[in-house]
């Protein structure tokens, strides 16, 4: 099924198939916490002041071809939904780059913005309006006619499962599942040829996560979109995704396509059978890369495991 | 052009949409009208007592009016300015400001769909509110200009616009307190205006500040228009007319100006994450 909304630019964005449609170069992006009104203590100054520090995202570089869909696997807290805002033009990276279809999100953000959409784990919308309401503002914003949308938006909750009589109604009383298919619906509704999914089967039922990730594979084959994906379900990082990137503290510590990284860490911990996308997820966010010499040193890869994270809850301490 | 039907779509689009949340908040616009019509009602009795109190024979018809005025001007401004305001307040609320901030828009149109809005809202209010008021207490409107009091109305609101967008900052990057805040720069505006006394009431180091008000300029050309029939060409409305215009014109870039520093800062602090 194809997407057909004709979205005129004010300059027409050069959609270069030659080049590569993500360019991630080295990014970092770093928060500060405030400091307290009073401070009492001056011992350790120089820790404190990196402990005020958040490195989200640590010197990033990845690159996503054109057509192809990317996972990012991470932990709460990894640097996930950073990457994914830096992406959206909602946060500018403190150093490093990245630049869409070569638009550079800093400096020609507005470009950026008519080539992208972005999903996010909450479905963010007004919540009193209805669907249609909510979607026709955002059709509006991105240059779609009013009936062109109108039509649009009918259909493409249609193909989600949203009921007709449920498309004037307020999306207050919608299940937190519908509201997140209407927040995919704003983000199809608007044809990106990147498009950004924060979490966003999070909360919906198995059906509703199938619904979606056909919807996404179609995007990609008959509108040649570019997928960048974050996602806790290794199932669905597995099944979608033409390679997947595991970021942890900031960092990305292992990209490949998903048979790739099995295989790799199959061999690591020395098994037989094939291992699982959650053992390759726990491989590579366990408190210290777990190494050959490790596995030998502790008996065996769960044992190496579990001697490194109780090292880290010493740390922490 | 192909910009422009963007732009101008873009604009509708902030428009339709409060205009949609109004229809859909229809409970809390009663409740905000009501509230208003009690306020207006409450100083408009000053006026209507103010003989009782002093034991002083006066024009009480001159000061209700003159009161009337200052309430309902007071009560335009302040819908306005929250109308304005509202533009980040609603949207943190909501949740939905980091997908209004990733639309492909500048912010000039975000800001004038939404200011528009505001002032058509505002202006709507306000003549509801004083047909109101204004049956209770019988006002005698026989000396009204009201052409020249809209014209006043439309101009002052142009300052407003641009006052609210700078003050809109606040919520911005104070995502708690930020509204509140704004708070503060409408009790300045209320205490300097001369709505319900004359300027030259407050103490002399007061006067710069009031003068650089545009409500200052809006109330008496208000009085002026109602309460003395005056023409828009008479000197007298001129001359309020001429410091709207101009407060109007610099107030709005420069409004624009510093949110753009806003929000710049907000992006490179995570500042626009963080709803509620």
């Amino acid at each position: 099924m194809a997407i057909n909304v004709d979205i005129q630019p004010a300059v027409p964005v050069v959609n270069d198939d030659t080049k590569d449609a993500v360019v991630i170069d080295s990014l970092t992006k770093i928060f500060k916490k405030s400091r307290p009104l009073l401070r009492w203590h001056k011992k350790n100054a120089g820790q404190k002041e990196e402990k005020r520090e958040v490195r989200a995202v640590d010197n990033v570089t990845i690159t996503i071809k054109r057509r192809e869909i990317v996972g990012i696997l991470g932990s709460n807290g990894s640097g996930k939904s950073t990457l994914i805002r830096i992406l959206s033009t909602l946060l500018i990276p403190d150093s490093g780059h990245v630049s869409i279809f070569g638009y550079d999100v800093v400096k020609n953000d507005r470009t950026v913005q008519r080539l992208i959409n972005r999903v996010s784990v909450e479905a963010s919308f007004f919540k009193k309006l209805s669907p249609m309401e909510n979607l026709i503002y955002a059709a509006r914003l991105y240059n779609m006619p009013g009936d062109e949308a109108r039509l649009e938006i009918r259909r493409i909750l249609g193909r989600l499962g949203i009921k007709p009589d449920r498309i004037g109604a307020p999306l207050e009383n919608m299940s937190r599942g519908m509201q997140q298919k209407v927040a995919i619906a704003r983000a199809f509704l608007t044809a990106p040829i990147v498009l950004l999914l924060d979490e966003p089967t999070t909360g919906l039922d198995p059906r509703s996560k199938n619904d979606v990730q056909t919807f996404v594979r179609e995007l990609r084959d008959e509108h040649d979109a570019t997928i960048l994906i974050t996602t806790h379900d290794m199932d669905e990082a597995e099944a979608l995704c033409d390679r997947v990137a595991i970021i942890d503290q900031g960092r990305i510590v292992a990209l490949g396509d998903a048979l790739a990284l099995k295989r790799a860490v199959t061999g690591i911990m020395g098994r037989s059978e094939m291992v699982t996308m959650h053992e390759v997820f726990m491989h590579y966010t366990a408190a210290h890369l777990i190494t050959e010499t490790d596995i030998e040193r502790y008996g065996s890869w769960e044992k190496a495991f579990e001697a490194f994270e109780a090292q880290r809850e010493d740390d922490e301490e | 052009m192909s910009s422009l039907m963007h732009q101008g779509r873009a604009t509708y689009a902030f428009f339709e949409r409060n205009w949609n949340l109004t229809r859909r908040y229809w409970g809390w616009e009663l409740v905000w009208l009501v509230y208003n019509i009690v306020n207006a009602m409450s100083v408009t009795y000053i006026g209507l007592s103010a003989q009782l109190i002093t034991g002083v024979k006066i024009n009480t018809n001159f000061f209700i009016l003159y009161l009337l005025i200052g309430t309902a001007v007071w009560s335009y401004l302040s819908v306005t300015f929250d109308g304005v305001t509202d533009i980040i307040n609603m949207e943190r609320w909501e949740g939905t400001i980091e997908y209004t901030f990733m639309a492909p828009i500048s912010r000039f149109t975000h800001m004038i769909g939404s200011c528009m809005y505001a002032v058509v809202h505002g202006l709507l209010f306000t003549i509801l509110q004083l047909l109101i008021v204004g049956v209770f207490f019988h006002i005698d409107l026989s000396h009204a200009n009201f052409v020249t009091a809209i014209v006043i109305l439309l101009l002052g609101s142009i300052s407003f616009i641009g006052f609210g967008i700078a003050t809109a900052v606040l919520p911005l990057l104070y995502t708690e307190k930020g509204m509140q805040m704004s708070f503060i720069v409408r009790a300045v505006i209320l205490l300097v205006s001369g709505v319900y006394y004359p300027v030259e009431a407050l103490p002399q180091w007061m006067h710069p500040i009031a003068y650089a008000s545009p409500a200052t300029y809006v109330i008496e050309g208000l009085r002026a228009a109602l309460m003395r029939n005056q023409p828009i060409w008479s000197p007298e409305i001129l001359s309020y007319i001429w410091p709207l215009l101009l407060t109007g014109i610099i107030s709005i870039p420069v409004g624009i100006y510093i949110f753009g520093i806003a929000e710049r800062y907000a992006k490179k602090t995570g500042k626009l994450k963080r709803n509620g």
